[in-house]
């Protein structure tokens, strides 16, 4: 039983409260889940990155060590967040959205870096920055804030509003997809559309939204806006088969890593679609095939478990929140970490197509974990702050 | 549980919100049950199929060729061995799959390799009915060979550049050699790059076929392919998606092929097949002496010591797949047919060598063997006159002396009395046969089991072997007996006229043995056919005391590392139906030949008291070819040890060509310097056989085998 805490008498008092303060006050079910994701993902993460030259992992430990490292540091940033009013972080949203904003131009001038045929990265003194992941964390945001807080009074959004939205939305969705960044453009529609359906917009602003996604999609495939190579690959959806060696050939690679693991798997490391490099990106884009084909159905499981607990409990702190800005924030996170959880982890079982998109917690990349990190921890600061339990 | 706060009313917003909060929970549970739901559907009841898959995609299974046993002769010298050397070969299906069809691929390999486009297009057909050498004879799942023997910095390029040449592999890979050259080369055989048939057909090949291997297609090296194969080792490698090999699963390492050491003697087969090749030369220009064989059996085991057939050719003709014209050549009649081997499946008539069949057949028969017997130049047997050879007559004389002289006209008496016992043109119940019979017996007639393949039979012609020969030609010699012969009437009409009345008489009563027929079998004429093998097997049965062997090349198949030794034992396929009386008769009269009779010019100055030969000559008509000559003998006549048959078809008088060429033979072996006056009928006595190295020393085949170590060195037998 805790109590309503009500607005903050002030900042400093607000920002003194004890670290015992603090943990009496988090969620400890989506604080634990999320641990145990990110302890499962950093033993993928090993797996998927040694050499396979049959060596003892603990002769290869160079990503894990960064990844722990990442984890590290994304979990006090983390709780840092967490212990930070979200009303104090509202007042800078703004100024968190220029930022991205600014970074994503960045990395489209001679500043940015090319991987995997998308500029989307800043390199500096060794660091490999991905501002566009920082991005869907000043959306979420900067949404939460326009949508969460009607002007004028109003009870709730009104077209005004969202108009503003939209605007708010398209200089970094126009950027992402210069870099080109398929998968992070539909994670930042996937946000907004999230966010806007439970704002209590107008219905009509809602469904238009969603029928301008869908024609949107549309007019892409229609006028062959979409590389060829996203054309062959949601072609190869389809059938995987068809092209094992061409189009298709990640993802039946990655079905036959999944398929492969059977109900017990192949054991932690000893997964040998995972260690002949036959899957690629395999630490990144596609870790969950690790999961399916060396802890087998039941490891597999467990994440995808962790993951519909993870939103379970985000969507219940947003139903506990007394404000539409702080629920907000938790459903903008909630369609963020569940829209790409469902791509990633249904790229890997063959239903999404082949998009770039790490799995929250789990992939390697110490930006995306670090953004998802700090976008826990604005929930986490939500629920510490703005329950509606008595 | 969630409650209700009090100011719900006042904020609408979050009645919408939590609505469509619920809603959003059970989306998330919905899309994530979907997820487990997939993951279930692909690890359990598809488990199984990409259990498989996944295998298929690590595991590279390769076969380890085995390297064939070698082919030895009795001291250990090479016969066939292997050489390694770089083939780089092509993948049909994926060169032509590609859009060009593998043009641009082929292209830049004709420059690596220095081999114009057009022959690597060539080779990469597959031969059909349509396409002709060069082409891949093989299977289109097999890589196709398109150069062999590359030097090895040629192959290096290839094999660092893979990315430039798809579907292109360079591989080290045994291959024949042949040491000896031309040296018994349709017995030895060859190999072929196996078929699609073969593959279907042997699972030994199927299982262990590494896409380049061949098959032995013609001598020992078909008969004894299994054993000289060996069985190919399997290494399971786990491989990554570049192909790179991680580690190796599982290894079963190749046991190579065992050698194969033979009766044959290099030495003795060399003496042959010069001896041969150089009385063949005598012979012209007189006769045509198309081709020959000359034949030395061990008659204690019937091992092969050496079978030589002319002409011949060079083994290194099949390496790497032979081409069109170089095939035709080999199967044409002008180039004399060299992969036919005139020794096993050549057939003749074996004129009066045969003799020593119808002699046993009349001493079994009741005409005594201390009788004499009229020979006169010519009998006058049922309406027909037949004479001897050039006509000459002896007045009454033995047996043995009928052999020694080869007197036909003795054996034509036999041939037409022992016909008319039997019935003559009519028989009442079952005829003795008693000739074709006692010709059988002597193995003449059927194959004789030889370790060869596509043996002959050879032919003994009989009353039954009439009626089934007249039944199959019954209907065309009828049509002819009525419609005559229109073609040759045009140029020739009397021809065509005897012709006419030939094949009436053949429609009406072809099936008839008549008297002329039986009296042309009693001295190896008309319808007879041996093999030469067959006749030395006959003479080394005689010479052996009546044991008829199979006669073997193999002698045994020795273990790569000499510890396991396999011998090929001697297999016994009869007795001579004779009696011991009669063996000896006959053996008697064989020595006397070299001595007294028809081949006493050939053996002038031959050292017969050291090394007794016992034999007889032939000479065989054919109509419308030459007389081909026949020499059938064996030596020691007191301790026979081999027999020796030369054939020289349309060679002359077996006394004048074959018997010569036998002569040299025993020379060799026994390591006596034929003096050349003996051709020319100069006697100089048993001085003139000075002694060279004789090929076999104490006169006797190979008993011991060559030592095998356990590195694989082979010790040659010292002798």
């Amino acid at each position: 039983m805790s109590t309503y805490l009500g607005a903050p008498r002030t900042r400093s008092a607000e920002l003194g409260r004890s670290a015992a303060g603090l943990a009496r006050r988090l969620d400890w079910t989506l604080v634990g889940s999320v641990a145990v994701l990110c302890a499962v993902g950093s033993l993928l993460v090993w797996s998927a990155t040694l050499p396979g030259d049959g060596g003892h992992p603990l002769d290869s430990t160079g990503h894990l060590r960064r990844h722990l490292l990442h984890l590290a540091v994304a979990w006090v940033l983390c709780l840092l967040v967490a212990s930070v009013d979200h009303r104090t972080i509202r007042a800078y949203a703004p100024v968190a959205y220029l930022v991205t904003i600014i970074g994503l131009v960045l990395v489209l001038t001679p500043l940015g870096a090319v991987i995997n045929g998308s500029r989307g990265w800043i390199v500096v003194g060794g660091f490999q920055f991905q501002p566009s992941e920082l991005a869907k964390v000043g959306l979420v945001l900067i949404l939460a804030t326009l949508l969460g807080e009607p002007r004028d009074g109003e009870a709730r959004p009104m077209t005004r509003d969202v108009l503003f939205c939209l605007v708010v939305l398209t200089a970094p969705l126009a950027l992402v997809m210069a870099q080109p960044d398929l998968g992070t453009t539909l994670v930042l529609g996937a946000i907004f559309l999230g966010t806007l359906t439970l704002s209590g917009a107008p219905i009509v602003w809602v469904a238009g939204m969603l029928a301008c996604g869908a024609f949107g999609a549309f007019c892409v495939w229609w006028f062959d806006m979409l590389e060829p190579y996203q054309l062959d690959r949601i072609a190869t959806l389809m059938d995987p088969a068809a092209d094992p060696m061409g189009a298709g050939y990640n993802s039946n690679q990655a079905l036959i890593a999944v398929g492969s693991g059977g109900f017990n798997g192949t054991g932690l490391f000893q997964g040998e679609q995972t260690h002949g490099r036959f899957v690629p990106e395999q630490h990144t884009d596609f870790i969950f095939t690790v999961a399916g084909e060396e802890l087998g159905f039941t490891g597999a499981v467990l994440v995808i478990g962790l993951f519909a607990l993870i939103l379970w409990r985000i969507l219940r702190i947003a139903q506990g929140c007394e404000q539409p800005y702080p629920r907000l924030l938790c459903v903008g996170v909630a369609a963020w970490f569940g829209f790409q959880a469902f791509i990633n982890i249904g790229m890997g079982l063959g239903i999404m197509p082949v998009t770039g998109l790490p799995l929250p917690f789990v992939s390697y990349g110490g930006t995306a974990i670090m953004a998802n990190m700090i976008a826990l921890g604005l929930v986490l600061g939500v629920h510490s702050r703005d329950r509606g339990f008595a | 549980m969630l409650r209700a706060p009090d100011d719900d009313f006042e904020v609408p917003g979050r009645r919408l919100g939590r609505a469509g909060l619920v809603m959003a929970q059970v989306l998330v549970l919905a899309l994530f049950a979907v997820l487990a739901a997939r993951l279930w559907y692909l690890q359990i009841p598809m488990w199984e199929h990409y259990r498989e898959l996944a295998v298929a995609n690590h595991h590279q299974q390769l076969i380890v060729p085995a390297t064939r046993g070698q082919i030895l002769d009795a001291t250990g010298r090479p016969l066939v061995n292997n050489r390694t050397e770089l083939v780089v070969s092509g993948d049909y299906h994926e060169l032509t799959g590609m859009e060009d069809g593998g043009a641009k691929v082929l292209a830049d390999l004709s420059e690596v390799l220095d081999v114009p486009l057009e022959e690597l297009q060539q080779r990469m057909r597959l031969c059909g009915p349509e396409v002709s050498r060069p082409c891949w004879p093989g299977s289109p799942y097999q890589p196709v060979t398109l150069a062999e023997d590359v030097e090895p910095s040629v192959a290096l390029q290839i094999m660092e550049r893979a990315d430039a040449f798809p579907g292109i592999s360079a591989q080290a890979h045994a291959v024949r050699e042949y040491p000896q050259g031309e040296h018994g080369s349709q017995m030895l055989g060859y190999l072929q790059p196996v078929t699609q048939e073969e593959l279907e057909a042997r699972e030994d090949l199927r299982t262990q076929f590494t896409g380049i291997d061949q098959v032995g297609r013609d001598g020992v090296e078909a008969v004894y392919d299994a054993q000289l194969r060996g069985t190919a080792g399997k290494r399971v490698l786990g491989v990554n998606n570049h192909g790179e090999v991680m580690e190796v699963i599982s290894e079963t390492p190749p046991e190579p092929g065992m050698h194969l050491v033979t009766h044959v003697d290099l030495g003795v087969q060399k003496v042959a097949e010069e001896a041969l090749a150089e009385g063949m030369a005598n012979a012209r220009p007189r006769y045509k002496a198309d081709s020959g064989a000359a034949i030395v059996l061990d008659v204690r085991t019937g091992g092969v010591v050496a079978m030589a057939s002319l002409p011949t050719y060079d083994p290194a003709i099949w390496r790497g797949g032979i081409d069109q014209e170089t095939f035709d050549r080999m199967l044409s009649e002008e180039a004399g047919e060299p992969l036919l081997s005139r020794a096993v499946q050549g057939t003749y008539p074996p004129g009066s060598t045969f003799k020593v069949s119808s002699l046993s057949a009349a001493a079994e028969n009741g005409y005594s063997l201390r009788s004499t017997y009229a020979c006169p130049g010519s009998v006058t047997l049922a309406g027909q006159s037949y004479s001897n050879y050039e006509g000459q007559g002896q007045g009454p004389l033995t047996l043995h002396r009928a052999i020694v002289v080869s007197c036909n006209t003795v054996f034509y008496n036999f041939g037409y009395q022992m016909w008319k016992e039997d019935g003559g043109l009519h028989p009442e119940g079952e005829p003795k046969e008693a000739m074709a019979n006692m010709a059988r017996g002597f193995g003449f007639g059927s194959p004789t089991g030889i370790d060869l393949p596509y043996e002959t039979g050879g032919r003994i012609p009989d009353r039954e072997w009439k009626r089934t020969f007249w039944q199959e030609t019954r209907e065309n010699n009828c049509y002819r007996g009525q419609h005559g012969y229109p073609e040759v009437a045009e140029t020739d009409p009397s021809r065509a006229a005897y012709l006419k009345l030939l094949a009436y008489e053949q429609c009406v009563e072809g099936f008839e043995w008549r008297a002329n027929e039986a009296i042309n079998f009693s001295i190896g004429q008309g319808d007879v056919l041996v093999s030469p093998l067959q006749l030395a097997n006959a003479y080394a049965a005689i010479a052996n005391g009546g044991t008829l062997y199979e006669p073997r090349i193999g002698k045994a198949l020795v273990s790569a590392d000499g510890t396991r030794v396999q011998p090929i034992e001697p297999v016994v396929r009869g007795k001579l139906p004779i009696s011991d009386e009669t063996l000896r008769y006959l053996q008697d009269a064989l020595t006397a030949v070299p001595k007294e009779g028809t081949a006493r010019g050939a053996f002038a100055g031959f050292p017969q008291d050291r090394v007794s030969v016992a034999g007889k000559t032939g000479s065989a008509d054919v109509e419308g070819r030459q007389v081909s000559s026949w020499f059938a003998s064996y030596a020691p006549a007191d301790d026979p040890q081999f027999a020796i048959v030369v054939l020289v078809s349309q060679g002359g008088t077996g006394g004048m060509t074959a018997a010569p060429i036998a002569r040299a033979i025993y020379d060799g072996i026994y390591g006596f310097t034929n003096a050349d006056a003996a051709a020319a009928g100069e006697a100089e006595g048993e001085e003139g056989a000075t002694s060279a190295k004789p090929l076999l020393p104490g006169g006797k085949p190979t008993e011991e085998l060559p030592t095998i170590r356990p590195d694989g060195s082979i010790d040659v037998l010292d002798r």
